[in-house]
């Protein structure tokens, strides 16, 4: 039976840093898809360069939890996991639609199916919105409403911006939210000058980020004026310049993003029985959410 | 020995069976059934079931390991001493228990039913602790969490950092449940111990490990052997690490730096030696100068023992008005008082006089 790793960046001084990768990895466990299911990280162990060989299983599915193609996806982890022949061009990408590639690990002899991050799957928009649903506890929330995609920007990654932007579309083709614009940390349209960009009295702000740090807990909120001093913290919502903002923090951390790792799992061909449905009802998705 | 293992046994018969002292096969001419003591041939199956009923052990021992493969099995018998103990003295053995030292856990192995055995896992220092005294964890899962933070709430970043909390137990774990528990707590360690009992570690030195990198860490292949040397002795010993380093700076050159007594092997550079890597070889490029001022002998033997008390982290444990220990808090300030600037900077004198960043 293969098995599932999901290959996530960690963290050598925040210890919140992998709280997602091993909360998403218990709700797939728990589903029972995989007979085993480990977390794997640039900076904590085990390490991409020696998680396979912690597994019994010769098949295994790689996931990594990232919000977009590029560096880590497309350089660090497959040289980490010593996938052979790795060639980015398999994946055929303008840089939102990476989907899966087969090979070998050499120091393993495992067969690998590599996935695309978890970031731009067509599902990521669902937990966006879920994201939304839950910031407010408003599970209809949209009408009337503005919600605001953050992403990191094109200074680190140009990819970065794409799956934002990727996700924005998605979310505003549904007509669900009165408006919805993406928004960057170090582009325009800046996540700083927020309350310029909408019209509607409630926004809605989602992080495009994978886990709660640094940037989604100090600089976005600091930035955007929901609070002088991150260490005091913010409202939820806040009142800026007269719109409410309701402030959601890294989108990574939502439940359903689980089965965001299942579904990239399940594309490259693994039998996941019902685990996607029990997924989703365990983490408030709806069956057959994004299709 | 219950009826399912005497049956698996006489089924397995056929293909033979050779496991710890004990060999059976059968034959055209009937069972053999042979232990460590006599050797029983030609036998019916009223008789071969007889001798397995008068050696239960050996045929539970056997039924226990014959589904059991790969770096876990290797591992559990490595436990119990399975190369060192016969089944009998084995058995006698686990009845109370039979431990081994993994980094700072504490395995044990113990009898369960009909051979079974059942595994318990806690803190090295909590060796003598009533159980009733550590918090009882049965979702395996937990492990994770009680590596994330050391006993002062800071977070460990390298699993293996002598620094793991005391005060909890896992109990009744079977075989493979044991090995990932072990895994969760020091990820990798039992694969990479079972690829080096089998001769088959793929060690990848530090040279190597470097030239690889990329981004912000491409910097780290500029550190010359003797700063990779420096490395090992400030981050790989036994006191910051339990691992017991295999790589070199490269197949040629070994490091003048202790390996450690680890149980199990660290066949590569980690990430947290790459990222201190990265630092130092930024650091490394700047030149050496001379500096000129002035500390009485008392003064410059106590930045030597401030140094000291940083690098073996015991400035928690000097007394408030221990004021005989150099690197006491009231010590350093009155030599920052007296020494330095109102920068904090060593007032220099003579010709590199302004030079003192």
């Amino acid at each position: 039976m293969p098995a599932l790793v999901i290959a996530a960046h960690g963290s050598h001084l925040n210890p919140g840093s992998h709280d997602p990768a091993f909360a998403h990895a218990d709700t797939i466990r728990a589903a029972g898809a995989f007979e085993e299911v480990r977390e794997a990280f640039w900076k904590e162990e085990p390490s991409f360069r020696e998680v396979l060989r912690t597994l019994d299983s010769e098949e295994v599915y790689v996931v990594p939890l990232f919000v977009s193609e590029g560096y880590f996806t497309e350089q660090v982890i497959p040289r980490e996991l010593r996938l052979a022949g790795w060639d980015v061009a398999d994946w055929n990408s303008e840089g939102t639609d990476a989907d899966y590639v087969t090979l070998t690990a050499e120091d393993v002899d495992k067969t690998v199916h590599y996935c695309g991050p978890a970031g731009t799957h067509e599902s990521m928009t669902d937990v966006i919105v879920q994201r939304a649903e839950s910031v407010t506890g408003d599970p209809d929330v949209g009408e009337g409403v503005g919600l605001a995609v953050v992403g990191h920007g094109t200074k680190r990654n140009e990819n970065s911006a794409k799956a934002t932007e990727y996700h924005t579309e998605r979310v505003r083709k549904t007509g669900r939210f009165e408006e919805v614009r993406a928004l960057f940390m170090d582009e325009e349209p800046e996540v700083d000058d927020v309350t310029d960009y909408f019209e509607s009295a409630d926004v809605v702000v989602v992080p495009l980020f994978v886990a709660d740090g640094y940037h989604t807990q100090e600089d976005i909120p600091e930035d955007m004026e929901l609070t002088d001093d991150y260490r005091e913290g913010y409202d939820v919502p806040t009142d800026v310049d007269g719109t409410r903002i309701w402030y959601a923090g890294a989108v990574g951390t939502e439940a359903l993003m689980a089965d965001v790792l299942l579904e990239r799992a399940a594309d490259a061909g693994a039998d996941v029985g019902n685990a996607l449905d029990l997924v989703r009802q365990r983490t408030g998705g709806t069956a057959a959410a994004g299709d | 020995m219950n009826d399912t293992q005497l049956r698996a046994l006489r089924e397995a018969a056929a293909d033979g069976i050779a496991c710890d002292g004990l060999h059976v096969e059968r034959t055209e001419d009937g069972y053999t059934f042979a232990t460590p003591e006599a050797t029983h041939e030609g036998l019916d199956e009223k008789a071969f079931d007889a001798l397995a009923e008068e050696n239960p052990w050996l045929v539970s021992n056997w039924y226990y390991w014959a589904d059991a493969n790969g770096a876990s099995r290797a591992y559990r018998r490595w436990i119990e001493r399975a190369d060192e103990l016969g089944v009998r003295e084995r058995y006698e053995e686990l009845v109370d228990g039979l431990s081994r030292e993994w980094g700072q856990l504490l395995v044990t192995a113990e009898l369960g039913e009909d051979g079974e055995r059942v595994y318990e896992l806690r803190h090295v220092d909590d060796a003598d602790m009533e159980p009733d005294a550590l918090a009882l964890h049965d979702d395996l899962l937990d492990a994770r969490e009680i590596t994330t933070l050391d006993e002062d709430g800071q977070y460990r970043p390298l699993k293996t950092a002598p620094t793991l909390r005391r005060g909890w137990r896992f109990v009744s774990l079977d075989g493979r449940d044991l090995t990932r528990t072990v895994e969760f707590f020091y990820p990798a360690t039992v694969a990479n111990w079972s690829r080096e009992r089998e001769g088959d570690l793929d060690v990848t030195h530090f040279r190597a490990t470097a030239e690889r990198q990329t981004g912000i860490y491409d910097v780290v292949d500029e550190l010359d052997a003797e700063g990779v040397g420096n490395i090992a002795r400030a981050c790989c010993v036994d006191s910051q690490c339990l691992k017991r380093r295999e790589w070199d700076e490269d197949d040629e050159t070994e490091l003048d730096a202790p390996r450690g007594d680890g149980a199990f092997p660290c066949r590569e550079p980690c990430s947290l030696v790459i990222a201190a890597a990265r630092q130092w070889a930024i650091l490394e490029n700047e030149d050496s100068r001379t500096y000129e001022f002035e500390l009485t002998p008392s003064e410059k033997a106590q930045l030597e023992e401030i140094v000291d008390a940083v690098a073996e982290d015991r400035t928690d444990e000097i007394r408030e008005a221990d004021v005989g220990d150099g690197a006491n808090r009231y010590r350093a300030r009155y030599l920052r008082a007296k020494r330095t600037d109102e920068d904090g900077r060593f007032e220099t004198v003579g010709s590199s006089a302004g030079d003192s960043q």
